[in-house]
């Protein structure tokens, strides 16, 4: 091992193993997680080339391999809790997406939801076994995440008893659908839905698209590869036009909404049951944002550990570049957040549970809000996490630019998830929504509860008069308590302007929604602050739930980073709120410096107790051993261009060049 | 593929050197080589979207012309213009990059033979990164130290053939190939090189500033200073030719598509609206096509100043090196993080489509970003603008008469405790006022990292731990400076354009939106000391906003003004007619995964499906 790392592991102030116990939720958990890691990592079925020498095509072909080795081992080993599903994937594809996601993710669930007993019988058994291979078709060339501009229609024929489905312009070619290029042979299409002349809206239909048996396109269909990306190279997203395209009525799914033969539409009860699900999507996305983020800062900080350069002092040594300032400062608030988000992927993942009971005894009541709120956190984690990574590659120098550092495939892979699932922005409009909608329930007298119960507090509404005026001298910056207080100041602040503003558009002009559009800037601040305070009102709600006092005492440090840091980056709003005075700012960026040194000697253990394994981070950069010069330059001699010594363009081009001139 | 592209661009490389006419400084006297205002060359690779190799081959030419004396630029001149020869410049090392003095390679000198013995001793001083090393040069400018009775004298440069020039093989003692796949730049074939005792001869170390005689005595001459025009020529030139273009373009891309693209609707009666008209989508990109302007015209003062001080330099009067340096240093680290930052943006804001490859943004972002380093990191390069700035401070303060400040930090000396003087919205829209506001928070901020490193050192800290200990502050310091160094500049370059009153609006808009975005994005450092008000925030909040409906309506004109062609862009969200659907769909169509068959299909799938089948 690196001596470097030797070092600072024998260094630390606390025992990795046991944080890691916390992270995964119990050393049971951990245990099995590793189980199921060892069974696939030295599984010689998984095994292949370094994926970075390889073309968009191979890439593909290897992950259609392995997704089918997979699919059949999940079912020799018994593995069914969706958790342990999700971590078998995971290590199987090394966190990257694979052709069979959709199919697994969307395509099945939405048959076990939405299909009638029939369809069950027909189409759910077919695709279990993997004789059906289905996606899931929804985003449209010129049409995302406003559901209702869709263009497709399914036109329903009473003659045949089929549905017609037709993709009449360009706009309306199914676009993005992960497995749809090249592996699936159905597809779950997302239609609007005519019949008897009237529209019904959108409605999902089961679509055969390839033949059995030589997976050509059926006639009417032309399907195919949407082409390279940033990322998702295994992933053959794809296109879907259908021209005037028939399917059985029987191929609608039709658990809740039923067209009867003769065309007749029934309506659908009440479908709330929907966000149950998105609920469950967005509090899986945060779960990725804490794991993308976290391989980030342990490949960063591993590799800052390593890597020697400069000098502080004339004369000594190089040091450690972690050692620099401006290198903590860079890394360790991240870091922090890194942490943060894995506390809030588990109470995210925990209130999911909690409300799929609720939500089987029939109680929808929470629901609302929390499809509101969980939208503004996918939001919030995902943009930072995506800077984050960003940042942990920038901090890398060169060699972070280079493929053998792993952080180009971690961010192409993860910054799709600001888009998907939601466009950011719109998602921060949603959680916005839903905080309007209760202060002017708090306006109109009505206490509101749950995480936004501060707005019951503001000064300009409360309905009894409180000392909070006189709050900003209390802050403690030694205190997560009390920087939940100030986070919480802060949004409470934020959505009262927000409010205020909008009722000031709406003076002026005539329509709600222009007004909307015009204080949307601001409404997107007031999420981005609620969802500021939810994180470490979480983050330290967390520590005192910990018992293992050291390593409270490190989270604890990491926790008031978290805090502070942000303070530092939103200072405008802390003094403008007449949050914090100029001193006790001074005192937050004096004391983020202090913390910076205290949390120093851990960092090579709190990025071990990550626990990633080297082929799961994928990087030369953040080996354990931290033996990175020698296997830098093993990996760059496996690259193609170095199979021959002289490059074929050279009898091509630059000999004739030199000819020539 | 890396492997098809790079055969691409060697094919691609030639062609330009066929285009390309001699730039006219060649031409003029080596003893005094002008600043490579390489016109040409930048209208070439704008052109071919700027993937072409060759690139290092001219960033030797430059080191050639700084560092090597007049014989050996006529030696060599000819070689490398008629292409005989492919040279790079091979500086970084595997475990060594920004500080030079790191470097591990050797040149030590043998006297016996009058040769220089070139060594790599340990893994981490192979040579990594330089351009066109891996496959296709034929020579190495090797930075290396210099050993000569018994004494090393520090980093010099040595020109030395490393395959043949009959069958480009390696020659012996050299191993050399390709570092691997990045995440862009595919086309170049960035290399490693290790040394094996590899003899050269004498009149290969590029000597103008120091020399070895042959009995290996040691003779400086000139003012190594000079050493750092190389790097400021380089950074000064990426400017326009990296940076800015990465980010106008994506600008284009985004703003375009922008108008194209509907969704949603903004009231239930009206059709979807076009993304541009939210006022988010306003928030994500005006400010972005207000740094490209902003950029656009401090580029054009920086070269002005950069072209007076380089003559001025080369004939011997280095009065300016030290702001030229700060100023090169601080203006690279922050177009590049802006550029960087904004052209990311700029994808994200075309939603999924910008993940598409076809959409040509992240080849944008993935080739701008790597600018965060090369040429040096942007960290070291703020502090480096920092020390400039203490030092300057530190004068202003000693001296008792005001003291005569480089032009760039002259508000120094005059910003005061003063307040912000707003008291309407539109005062905002005053140049003079923020100006002012962004040089108060400059000098406060820079006074405060001096107060800080002071009190540290004299409370018995040692002063380079203290540095440490305040380089945040530093950095904060630094980047405040050139924030208002590009403000100050882009309203400067405003006023040549009050001739032409209807473009000067349309600038000047895009100039205050700048300015305020700069502000409200970091209102914390204009709050700070009370320099603002609360209620000065909310007016300054005002004046953004209704800056951002103005800009709303010259949005696609102030991208056409660019006068990027389609192909230059080669984005099927960003071209010109705005026919997005169409050209996605035919490009898709043309993927290879599309037109080479489905061999996973074959291979896997067929058999998967079957014997699932069977099992049934």
């Amino acid at each position: 091992m690196n001596p470097d790392l030797r070092r600072e592991r024998d260094a630390a102030s606390f025992d990795a193993e046991k944080l890691t116990h916390i992270l995964d939720g119990g050393p049971e958990r951990t245990r099995r997680r590793r189980e199921i890691e060892n069974l696939i990592l030295n599984d010689p079925d998984f095994k292949h080339e370094d994926l970075n020498f390889l073309t968009r095509s191979q890439r593909y072909e290897i992950a259609v391999r392995k997704s089918a080795t997979m699919v059949k081992k999940l079912r020799d080993f018994g593995i069914a809790d969706p958790e342990e599903i999700m971590w078998f994937k995971s290590f199987v594809h090394r966190g990257r997406p694979e052709p069979l996601d959709l199919h697994l993710g969307m395509f099945l669930p939405t048959l076990l939801h939405q299909a009638t007993q029939e369809q069950q019988e027909r189409f759910f058994m077919p695709a279990w076994n993997l004789e059906i291979i289905g996606t899931y078709a929804q985003t449209e060339m010129g049409h995302g995440t406003h559901l209702r501009g869709l263009e497709t229609t399914a036109t329903y024929d009473p003659k045949t008893q089929e549905f017609i489905l037709n993709s009449p312009t360009v706009t309306s070619i199914k676009w993005w659908p992960g497995g749809l290029g090249k592996t699936s042979n159905h597809a779950i299409v997302l239609a609007q839905l005519y019949t008897k002349g009237e529209c019904y809206g959108l409605h999902a239909f089961i679509v055969p698209i390839r033949e059995i048996g030589t997976h050509k396109p059926l006639p009417g269909i032309i399907v195919g590869d949407i082409g390279p990306k940033f990322g998702y190279d295994e992933m053959d997203n794809g296109y879907l036009k259908m021209d005037n395209y028939r399917i059985p009525r029987e191929n609608m799914l039709m658990k809740y909404a039923q067209v009867k033969p003769d065309g007749t539409y029934v309506k659908p009860l009440n479908n709330k049951l929907t966000y149950g699900t998105m609920v469950f999507v967005r509090s899986f996305l945060v779960g990725e944002a804490a794991r993308s983020l976290s391989k980030a800062c342990t490949i960063a900080i591993r590799y800052s550990l390593v890597r020697h350069q400069s000098e502080i002092q004339p004369g000594d040594p190089e040091p450690q570049i972690l050692d620099f300032q401006t290198q903590q400062f860079k890394l360790f608030p991240l870091l922090a957040t890194a942490f943060a988000f894995q506390f809030v992927g588990a109470y995210m993942k925990e209130t999911y549970h909690r409300i799929n009971v609720d939500i089987s005894q029939g109680d929808l009541s929470e629901l609302p809000e929390l499809h509101a709120l969980t939208a503004g956190l996918k939001a919030f984690t995902s943009w930072t996490a995506n800077s984050g990574i960003e940042a942990c590659r920038m901090a890398c120098g060169g060699h972070g630019y280079s493929h053998c550092s792993g952080l180009p495939n971690i961010y192409v892979t993860f910054t799709p998830t600001c888009t998907f699932e939601g466009e950011n922005t719109v998602m921060m409009l949603q959680t916005a929504r839903f905080l309007i909608k209760s202060y002017d329930q708090v306006h109109s007298g009505k206490l509101v509860g749950g995480m936004v119960s501060y707005l019951n507090d503001l000064s300009s509404q409360r309905i009894q008069p409180q000392q909070v005026a006189a709050w900003p001298a209390m802050v403690d910056i030694n205190s997560p308590d009390s920087l939940t207080e100030a986070y919480k100041c802060r949004a409470a602040r934020l959505v009262e302007a927000a409010a205020r503003n909008l009722q000031a558009e709406l003076k002026h002009r005539k329509s709600k929604e222009i007004a909307w559009n015009l204080t949307s800037v601001d409404l997107v601040r007031a999420s981005e602050a609620h969802c500021h305070y939810v994180v470490v009102k979480i983050f330290s709600g967390n520590l005192s739930k910990i018992d293992d006092k050291p390593i409270q005492t490190v989270l604890k440090n990491l926790c008031l980073l978290y805090a502070l840091y942000g303070i530092s980056q939103n200072s405008g709003d802390f003094l403008q709120g007449g949050i914090l005075t100029e001193s006790q700012l001074t005192q937050v960026n004096q004391r983020m410096k202090e913390l910076l040194t205290i949390i120093r000697p851990n960092a090579a253990a709190l990025v071990d107790a990550f626990d990633f394994q080297d082929v799961s981070l994928g990087s030369v950069l953040g080996r354990y051993d931290g033996n990175i010069y020698e296997n830098m330059f093993e990996w760059a001699k496996k690259s193609p261009l170095n199979k021959t010594q002289v490059h074929e363009s050279y009898y091509k081009h630059l000999k004739p060049l030199q000819s020539k001139l | 593929m890396a492997h098809n592209r790079c055969l691409n661009t060697c094919s691609f490389g030639p062609k330009i050197v066929s285009v390309v006419p001699e730039p006219p400084w060649t031409s003029v006297s080596h003893a005094h080589p002008h600043p490579p205002t390489s016109e040409m060359h930048l209208c070439v690779s704008r052109a071919l979207g700027g993937d072409t190799a060759f690139n290092i081959h001219s960033v030797f030419k430059q080191a050639l012309n700084s560092l090597g004396s007049d014989e050996q630029i006529e030696k060599w001149t000819p070689l490398i213009d008629s292409f005989q020869i492919i040279v790079t410049y091979a500086q970084t090392e595997l475990g060594h990059g920004t500080y030079l003095q790191g470097l591990e390679t050797t040149a030590t000198y043998d006297a016996s033979t009058q040769e220089f013995v070139l060594n790599t001793p340990t893994l981490s001083a192979t040579k990594w990164w330089p351009g066109d090393l891996g496959r296709t040069a034929t020579h190495a400018l090797i930075l290396a130290n210099l050993y000569s009775s018994g004494r090393c004298h520090g980093m010099h440069g040595f020109i030395l053939p490393i395959r043949s020039l009959q069958d480009h093989s390696p020659l012996p003692g050299i191993t050399v190939g390709d570092i691997g796949p990045k995440m862009n730049f595919e086309q170049t074939d960035n290399g490693f090189l290790q040394l094996d005792h590899i003899r050269i001869p004498r009149e290969n170390m590029l000597n103008r500033f120091s020399q070895v005689l042959p009995d290996g005595t040691y003779v400086k001459q000139g003012t190594p200073q000079s050493n750092y025009l190389t790097m400021i020529v380089l950074r000064v030139q990426l400017l326009a030719s990296e940076f800015i273009p990465a980010l106008v373009k994506a600008c284009i891309i985004a703003t375009r598509y922008s108008v194209v693209r509907h969704q949603s609707k903004i009231k239930p009666s009206e059709p979807e609206a076009k993304i541009l008209d939210y006022q988010t989508q306003q928030q994500k990109l005006f400010p972005q096509l207000a740094t490209a302007y902003a950029f656009h015209f401090i580029d054009e003062i920086v070269i002005e100043f950069f072209k007076k001080s380089y003559q001025e330099i080369i004939n011997g009067n280095i009065t300016n090196l030290p702001e030229l340096h700060a100023l090169s240093a601080g203006m690279k680290a922050m177009m590049s993080d802006h550029c960087i930052l904004g052209a990311e943006l700029c994808r994200r804001a075309c939603g999924g489509h910008g993940y598409s490859l076809l959409s040509g943004l992240p080849s944008l972002v993935t080739k701008v970003t790597a600018s965060c380093t090369y040429e040096g990191e942007n960290t070291v390069l703020y502090l480096q603008t920092a020390r400039f700035l203490l030092k300057n401070f530190l004068q202003v303060q000693s001296s008792q008469s005001t003291p005569t400040l480089p032009q760039s930090i002259q508000y120094l000396a005059s910003a005061g405790s003063g307040r912000c003087p707003a008291q309407r919205t539109s005062d905002f829209l005053s140049p003079q006022l923020y100006t002012e506001a962004f040089a108060h928070v400059a000098a406060r901020l820079i006074r405060n990292s001096a107060q800080k490193l002071h009190n540290l050192t004299s409370s018995g800290i040692d002063q380079y731990v203290a540095w440490n200990q305040t380089a945040i502050l530093h950095l904060q310091a630094a980047k405040a400076h050139c924030y208002h160094f590009t403000v100050k500049t882009f309203v400067e370059s405003l006023k040549k354009l009050e001739k032409e009153p209807e473009i000067y609006q349309v600038i000047k808009r895009l100039c205050d939106l700048y300015a305020l975005h700069g502000l409200l994005s970091n209102l914390g450092d204009f709050l700070y000391d009370g320099y603002m008000s609360r209620a000065q925030v909310e007016l300054a909040t005002e004046a953004y906003f209704s800056l951002l409906s103005l800009i709303r309506k010259d949005a696609i004109l102030l991208t056409d003004a660019f006068d990027f062609s389609d192909e230059s862009l080669n984005s099927a969200l960003g071209c010109y007619d705005g026919n997005v659907y169409e050209r996605l769909f035919e490009w898709a169509q043309l993927s290879p995964t599309n037109t080479e068959g489905n061999p996973a299909y074959e291979k896997y799938l067929r058999p998967f499906l079957k014997n699932n089948r069977s099992k049934l």
